[in-house]
């Protein structure tokens, strides 16, 4: 992966974005630029506003006040055939991989193909064992249905389905969490390959620290609705903020309180 | 003070719930009309929802209408009015328990599954998948339930009106010993097309209301399985009194003086 020059305009920029659910303020004014065809790793425990400052930007949460700009385009209050139209340039690996149970593995894949872009069935299920190779699977695991695979292989299938539109931005959202160490490093291995294929930018959410630093070429911490750090993935290690010690470090005594509910 | 207050959320719990339903069911409807159609997913829940209802709206109808003809002329002889069962049995059949009973029964069939499927598709972030692939998660899984339990429930309870009144001619002939012409002639005599209308018109309405209950409560369910099991629940029960309302409100509509 590339890191952004600095001329180039950023692809994604958020600005003060703020977001309460009740009396819970959940993100308070996040800041946050990620370039062209960069990677960014916002790291951050449970409960500080990963998740939401996520789905923000996806459009699947609507921020209380603040700028989220796609390639410049204000996306905040788009119009349903306008966030649509956005939408298309994203790229989304949940964490529990979402994968849809009533659909063969194939057809999760080629689905943003089928149902987004209107491809031929035939046309799309190609593509989809094309991705499914991409991310080291065969094409007899496209008849299987998801329940009939491991957690590492619905992972893979996961990210095949995030990359078969070939979109601008790919979003991970916690790419790691219940896998055990070496699928884990395998899936680390096959987002760095894939994003680098497409050129794509990701924004990455992870409080695995293994993942952040193999994923990242920059990194950004999220403590109480707030980016309080960012830089090059290579300064995380000295960075002269004890709260980004404290969390790659993994240490319980810090100036870092764990929060009690989860967001 | 707390008394007052307690009064003041329920009341604002209640019109917020009132108000996002109002707005669900306004989308659900919009988008009814607007393309793309998913024809496929259409054709998918009218087999669910109207072929693999048939066999429980079907026996519930059947024992109905034996049922009804049993009652009604064990209470009918004791005026000597037993020539009425057949009518009877078709008005009632055809007004009011063809259209209920099915209504009832796949509220509790199809309303449970649409929200524990959907449901489960919320909490296991399958709905917001859908949306960062483009697609609408209410055209995708709301309009083709909604589309479909509306045209089906109709189909349903016309067939439950027909094994209804059979199983009162069954009960009638074969236990009652009434002539199988007469009771068929009866059956006919009294029977008006706004009978058979306003009971069809009444199922149009369940099915729409069943099916936009269970895409309601699995849409906005959370918190894990618990969740999902009162998005159940909870589909069911408000389908249920919905029903019992609504057919009140038609019936007033229909057969008011």
């Amino acid at each position: 992966m590339t890191l952004a020059a600095d001329h180039t305009p950023p692809k994604i920029v958020l600005k003060d974005v703020a977001k309460a659910f009740g009396p819970k303020q959940v993100l308070r004014s996040v800041d946050l630029k990620v370039g062209q065809a960069e990677s960014m790793v916002v790291i951050g425990g449970s409960g500080t506003g990963k998740s939401v400052m996520l789905k923000c930007v996806l459009g699947l949460l609507h921020p209380d006040r603040g700028s989220i700009q796609i390639d410049g385009e204000e996306t905040v209050n788009l119009s349903r055939r306008d966030r649509e139209r956005v939408m298309r340039k994203f790229g989304m690996l949940f964490q529990g991989s979402a994968l849809f149970d009533s659909l063969p593995v194939w057809e999760n894949v080629a689905f943003g193909l089928i149902q987004g872009e209107h491809m031929p069935r035939r046309q799309a299920k190609d593509i989809a064992i094309a991705k499914l190779g991409a991310v080291g699977l065969g094409p007899e695991v496209g008849d299987l249905f998801p329940a009939e695979l491991s957690g590492g292989m619905q992972k893979r299938v996961a990210l095949a389905r995030a990359i078969a539109a070939e979109p601008e931005i790919i979003f991970f959202d916690e790419p790691t969490t219940g896998l055990d160490p070496i699928m884990a490093d395998v899936i680390n291995d096959l987002i760095v390959q894939c994003v680098k294929d497409l050129g794509a930018t990701a924004l990455t959410i992870t409080h695995d620290m293994a993942s952040a630093r193999k994923i990242a070429d920059r990194v950004a911490m999220i403590y109480q609705g707030q980016i309080i750090w960012s830089g090059p993935a290579s300064r995380i290690d000295d960075s002269g903020n004890p709260y980004v010690d404290q969390f790659v470090h993994g240490r319980a005594e810090g100036p870092i309180k764990m929060a009690i509910r989860a967001l | 003070m707390g008394f007052v207050s307690a009064i003041g959320r329920t009341l604002l719990t209640f019109f917020e719930a009132t108000g996002g339903f109002s707005l669900f069911m306004w989308r659900a409807l919009t988008h009814c009309v607007r393309p793309p159609f998913y024809l496929r997913l259409i054709g998918r829940q009218i087999v669910d929802i109207g072929y693999y209802s048939l066999p429980v709206v079907g026996l519930t109808a059947l024992f109905t209408g034996m049922v009804l003809a049993l009652q009604s002329y064990t209470g009918f002889a004791r005026f000597q009015a037993e020539g009425a069962v057949a009518t009877v049995v078709v008005l009632s059949m055809t007004r009011e328990l063809g259209p209920v009973l099915a209504g009832l029964m796949v509220a509790g069939r199809i309303g449970a599954a649409i929200a524990a499927e959907i449901g489960t598709m919320r909490v296991t972030e399958q709905v917001d998948a859908l949306a960062t692939l483009a697609t609408n998660p209410m055209k995708y899984l709301v309009v083709p339930r909604v589309v479909a339990g509306l045209t089906m429930l109709p189909i349903l309870v016309l067939v439950a009106d027909i094994i209804g009144v059979f199983g009162g001619f069954l009960v009638g002939v074969y236990r009652l010993d009434f002539n199988p012409a007469a009771y068929i002639s009866r059956t006919w005599e009294f029977l008006e097309p706004l009978d058979v209308i306003s009971g069809l018109v009444k199922a149009a309405v369940f099915g729409f209301v069943i099916a936009l209950m269970g895409c309601y409560h699995g849409y906005h369910s959370k918190g894990g399985a618990q969740g999902v099991g009162a998005a159940t629940t909870a589909a069911v029960v408000s389908a249920s009194i919905m029903i019992l309302v609504t057919n009140y409100l038609i019936t007033g509509l229909f057969f008011s003086k």
